[in-house]
């Protein structure tokens, strides 16, 4: 047995693979496939103030080792949320997190307050990264001083675990994660999508409706990983790594990279058990190695 | 499915028949990608791994109805298994089955086995020239249900004639899907009821609740 448990701010979680908002859906529809209490956590679909339809069909495209989205947060808003999820979620025997995003700073901060007073949700994901909406989303998280802004708000109203998601479409991450700890963020999580596209050849047309999506999938692994060991030095708060995790091969990189926790998303598309066989292939990497802890591996690859 | 990179998610594929005496489960593969090409190439033996069933099913007819399964090319792959059920329920299916030409006709002999078969052809190769909705039987004769599945225009067209006579009319849809389980929200249909998941709140679709009919 290793110990598997980590700490993002005050929580801690039981080991450190956490399933990626939007998807995961609000847990319940991976339940047929894991238990969900061998997950560290469980982060739940992009959720607004008002319902949202989302973008037009089509809204994915399958790319080489990956695919492109462009959901545009489709969800029921937060009326709904409460009163008709989240009893559900206060059952879950993971950490619930909900990712947070709305239009304007004002949403964001309207939104935090309300998830603030739901007790079985210890901590948010503020995404500020979003490449799918006109307004809001990765306009924040790609703006230096819109970032400050945003995070500064939330964190005034926000009092438990605020985990910030960055955007991989900027030039320098270390910016966007020292502004994050500045601000008062516990952790941050990266990277959200990158922005693509793909054209039909067939119908002379874009694959998505919305022309551009985000990429995700093993496509991005390389590049994500590297924003994640570029942030995790740059910054003393816990890094949440994640693009592309497939296995726990690539879940081990990001963490010997310097994430202390790690994200799984588009591989739960398709393999539902991803991130529970994860967890056991870390810990049995562990075992084989004769490490006692996850911890002593974070960031190995920066120490001398 | 690992070899190519472009086959990096599952394929939605709907059942095409199923022999419990046999314990065989025929899935009916076109194919349009690297994905389905792979598919088409397995051999006796090989392993795949599948998430079945997903999503719901057509809602089965009542004793005394006349119903009719409407398909076009590969699209009626769900239709046989669908008419097999529905011949266990004590009621004749008939078949609208259309074709591009003669030689894309499949599963003709499976069909003809549980009821009567019409066949149209674009060319006109065999049976009537034209599309499924240019079946005579299908305007001529009374029916109490419709189901169909096929490409996109052609099921459209069958919900219109359809509506007009105020049938009950069912289609199963075949949007892009990434997940199959309700999470990516990828494969979304706009209806009465906002944006629903055509793998989990579908595929099957009574026409009265799609917007596209609407404006069809």
């Amino acid at each position: 047995m290793a110990d598997l448990r980590i700490k993002i701010g005050p929580l801690e979680f039981r080991n450190p693979v956490i399933l990626a908002s939007g998807t995961c859906g609000y847990g319940s529809e991976l339940e047929d496939f894991i238990d969900l209490s061998e997950i560290g956590g469980i982060i739940v679909k992009g959720t607004t103030l008002e319902p949202r339809e989302g973008n037009p069909y089509p809204r994915m495209a399958e790319t080489a080792s990956g695919m492109l989205n462009a959901v545009g947060l489709q969800n029921k808003g937060i009326d709904h949320f409460e009163k008709n999820i989240y009893p559900h979620l206060a059952e879950c025997k993971t950490h619930v997190i909900v990712n947070v995003n709305g239009n304007t700073i004002e949403d964001y901060v309207d939104l935090s307050r309300r998830i603030n007073s739901l007790s079985a949700i210890p901590a948010i994901e503020l995404n500020i990264s979003c490449p799918n909406v006109k307004k809001g989303g990765m306009v924040f998280g790609t703006n230096p001083a819109s970032a400050r802004e945003v995070i500064s708000a939330v964190r005034r109203v926000y009092d438990k675990t605020l985990i910030v998601k960055l955007s991989p479409n900027v030039t320098d991450i270390t910016e966007f994660a020292r502004i994050s700890q500045e601000e008062g963020a516990e952790a941050v999580s990266l990277v959200n999508t990158f922005l693509g596209m793909a054209v039909d050849v067939g119908t002379m047309r874009p694959k998505l409706s919305t022309i551009t999506g985000g990429l995700s999938g093993p496509a991005i692994k390389p590049v994500a990983l590297r924003m994640v060991w570029q942030a995790a030095r740059a910054i003393s708060i816990p890094v949440i790594g994640l693009g592309g995790i497939m296995n726990a091969e690539d879940a081990l990189e990001f963490i010997m990279a310097g994430a202390t926790a790690v994200q799984v998303g588009t591989a739960s598309f398709i393999n539902p058990r991803a991130g529970k066989e994860i967890v056991a292939g870390i810990e049995k990497f562990l075992v084989e190695k004769e490490i006692d802890s996850v911890s002593t591996i974070t960031g190995i690859i920066n120490r001398k | 499915m690992k070899e190519s990179p472009s086959t990096f998610l599952r394929r939605p594929l709907s059942v095409h028949d199923i022999n419990l005496s046999e314990n065989t489960l025929s899935l009916l593969v076109q194919i349009a990608g690297p994905g389905t090409e792979r598919l088409s190439r397995l051999i006796p033996g090989e392993k795949l791994n599948l998430v079945y069933p997903l999503g719901n099913s057509f809602t089965l007819p009542m004793h005394g109805e006349r119903v009719l399964l409407a398909g076009g090319g590969c699209g009626m792959a769900p239709l046989l298994y669908l008419g097999r059920k529905i011949s266990e329920s004590g009621v004749l299916p008939h078949f609208a089955l259309g074709f591009r030409n003669r030689s894309r006709i499949l599963s003709h002999d499976e069909f003809s086995a549980l009821g009567p078969v019409y066949l149209s052809t674009e060319d006109g190769s065999q049976g009537y020239r034209g599309f499924v909705t240019d079946i005579p039987e299908f305007s001529n004769e009374h029916w109490d249900r419709v189901y169909c599945c096929g490409p996109e225009p052609m099921m459209k067209a069958v919900a219109v004639l359809c509506r007009k006579r105020d049938i009950f009319c069912e289609v199963s849809l075949e949007n892009l899907m990434a997940c199959g389980l309700g999470i990516c929200l990828c494969c979304v249909v706009p209806t009465t009821s906002g944006n629903l998941c055509s793998c989990t709140d579908g595929p099957v679709f009574n026409i009265n609740d799609l917007k596209w009919q609407t404006s069809g």
